[in-house]
């Protein structure tokens, strides 16, 4: 039983504060996903929990015990690295049984639960052979099983698939989520790919500049995004974002042209406040070829031309031209379609977001 | 004669050339080596012998028998010689390489400050011509009473191989991925078995270059072991070739037979260790 909680956790180098105070609490057995662009804290704070690295404030608790000054051998933690950090002087049979055998286990007890490791992750064939002589994947496999054979109370991975080949990451990333199911464990992932974050995670927490943007499940950050980052940086092709202004009930862009204010938030502004207005792809698409045609509550249809088309086989991207800003529009069951063709877009006003300009909090209160 | 052919011909030609060039450059560096040996073999005689015979006519293993019987030739204690090299070789090696891990490992994993000035004075010691030294170092160490000692030579050796040994180790735990030291303190090792279980065995084989390094240093030292020993006591091979000069003439015949006695260990060593050696040399040249 291990959930993982951090109290106002500081890091920070000389006078610069790369971690600000974060607050979050890991569930036992919960599968979070630390999610941020590079230089946002997600590794500092991964490797604080590890105890690689000083905790300049704040608290880290482990099972409900403070473990900061705890070096990471008495953490009861695994860890899978970016770049896997086998050892190369060690066959992966030693390798994997390196933990146990530093931690004085019987041999015996050592084969036992290598040989299971290898078992659920299908090394089997490969446990005399050295780093050198194995595939990424292999490697990648390897590291989780030295992961796995420590029994540990929780999982920490530092961007484990980033060194893999698209194909193959998407392989790994299901072995992952299988693996999390077998162990119950308690695992937080650290990656900067929101693909691998949302299908992984039970929760995620999106990092920026050191702070926690949002804490939630996949489909919350998803829908209810609560800045304007989240936004942005979930989703793909991400969600689009512009500038508007509103005036008698309508949400007026750059050249004049206009929106309907969505239901939603009809009683959260004003007239004359500026507003971010974020709509995602899936919401603009030509009538009838949307996600949710039919079943929209709040549709607003236009007519725009289409700058741009990407096609992807099950649907097609149009770049459409609007309020001065190039909008990105995802079309279902595509249909040929050339650029400088108008066509009729529906925007489905019910899944928009307002945010505000300055915090870049979201407006729905 | 078609263009193919003319440059399959011009190829071979160059190869050729590449191949005597090759052999030219092979000469010049085995024929001493070569003539030592030889030396060794024959009467004074034809060693100096004018113009040079070039091929040996009477060859005989007089001067090693003289050498190692002890009496003959003046009775030039090589055993002596050879256990005091050995002794001082060896310990200023495994002391020099004791403080450069130590050392290395410092610079290549912890920051600290004036690193890089400390680094900076290292490198700038191996500037200074060891021999510039010896005069000062005569008169301190005669003041101090340890002149014709193990201890003054080990002490010099290991302080001229310290900075090197540093630098070279320093490039070698750099190669170690800093990740598999930590990979190892979250599998349950202390700072001090992540050492010892995983970056050591690692670095092994440039720590043992680094050594052979040190030893052939301390081996191979002439100048500043012929003014700091005196006599059976701590002279060295390289300085007991000295004693086969004497007031009128010269045995050169014996010294060469010393030298290829002195030349064998290190030239074994450096055998066993060559492809190491050749990995630590190119390292440190790429580490700048």
């Amino acid at each position: 039983m291990a959930p993982v909680t951090l109290k106002k956790l500081v890091k920070s180098y000389g006078n610069v504060d790369v971690v600000h105070g974060i607050d979050l609490e890991v569930n036992d057995r919960e599968f979070i996903a630390l999610v941020g662009p590079s230089g946002c804290g997600k590794s500092t704070t991964l490797r604080m929990i590890a105890g690689l690295e000083d905790i300049s404030g704040g608290v880290v608790e482990i099972g409900g015990k403070p473990v900061n000054d705890l070096p990471p051998r008495a953490r009861n933690i695994s860890m899978v690295f970016q770049s896997y950090a086998l050892y190369p002087h060690m066959t992966v049979r030693e390798n994997m049984g390196f933990s146990l055998k530093i931690g004085k286990v019987a041999q015996a007890e050592i084969d036992t639960r290598v040989n299971e490791a290898a078992a659920i992750l299908d090394l089997d064939k490969y446990m005399d052979r050295r780093p050198s002589q194995l595939s990424g994947g292999q490697r990648q496999r390897v590291a989780m099983g030295r992961a796995i054979v420590r029994k540990p109370d929780v999982f920490l991975f530092d961007e484990p698939l980033s060194n893999l080949d698209a194909k193959l990451r998407t392989q790994v990333r299901t072995e992952i989520k299988r693996l999390h199911a077998r162990v119950q464990a308690t695992m937080i992932y650290v990656t900067h790919d929101q693909v691998e974050a949302m299908t992984l995670s039970d929760r995620i927490v999106i990092m920026r500049d050191g702070y926690i943007e949002q804490v939630g499940t996949p489909e919350e950050v998803f829908k209810r995004p609560a800045t304007r980052f989240v936004a942005g940086f979930i989703g793909s092709p991400p969600m689009n974002l512009n500038e508007a202004t509103i005036a008698d009930g309508k949400l007026v862009f750059a050249g004049g042209q206009t929106l309907p204010l969505p239901a939603e938030f009809r009683s959260k502004v004003a007239a004359g406040d500026k507003v971010i207005f974020g709509l995602r792809p899936d919401d603009i698409y030509p009538t009838g070829h949307g996600i949710n045609s039919g079943e929209a509550t709040d549709v607003h249809e236009m007519e725009l031309p289409v700058s741009i088309t990407e096609p992807l086989g099950n649907e097609t991207l149009l770049f459409i031209t609007m309020a001065e800003r190039e909008w990105v529009s995802r079309m279902l069951n595509p249909r040929p379609m050339g650029a400088g063709e108008v066509v009729k877009f529906s925007f489905d006003l019910s899944q928009a977001h307002l945010f505000s300009p300055e915090t870049g909090k979201t407006l729905r209160g | 004669m078609d263009k193919n052919s003319s440059h399959r011909l011009k190829r071979r030609w160059l190869k050729v050339a590449h191949f005597i060039g090759l052999f030219l450059a092979m000469l010049v560096i085995c024929l001493p080596g070569l003539w030592i040996v030889l030396s060794s073999l024959r009467p004074t005689v034809e060693i100096m012998a004018k113009p040079p015979v070039w091929i040996p006519r009477d060859i005989s293993l007089d001067a090693y028998r003289a050498m190692f019987g002890g009496a003959g030739q003046g009775g030039i204690p090589v055993w002596e010689y050879f256990r005091n090299s050995l002794i001082i070789s060896i310990t200023s090696t495994i002391i020099a390489l004791i403080i450069g891990m130590a050392g290395g490992y410092a610079f290549a994993r912890y920051k600290f400050k004036g690193k890089s000035g400390v680094f900076l004075g290292f490198m700038l010691t191996r500037a200074v011509p060891g021999i510039a030294l010896s005069l000062p170092l005569f008169m301190i160490f005669a003041r101090v009473g340890i002149i014709d000692t193990h201890f003054a030579m080990i002490l010099i050796y290991v302080a001229l191989n310290v900075p090197f040994t540093i630098w070279l180790i320093d490039g070698f735990f750099r190669q170690v991925p800093k990740d598999l030291a930590e990979a190892a303190q979250i599998d349950g090792c202390t700072r001090w078995q992540a050492f010892w279980q995983v970056e050591f065995p690692l670095a092994g084989p440039g720590i043992a270059s680094a050594g052979i390094f040190a030893f052939l240093t301390s081996w191979n030292e002439y100048a500043l072991a012929s003014q700091i020993t005196r006599s059976v006591n701590s002279k060295t091979l390289p300085v007991g070739l000295l004693d086969y000069t004497s007031e009128f003439t010269i045995d050169w015949r014996g010294m060469c037979a010393l030298a290829v006695v002195m030349i064998i260990p290190a030239l074994t060593l450096t055998f066993i260790i060559q492809k190491h050696l050749v990995s630590g040399l190119t390292f440190g040249a790429v580490k700048g």
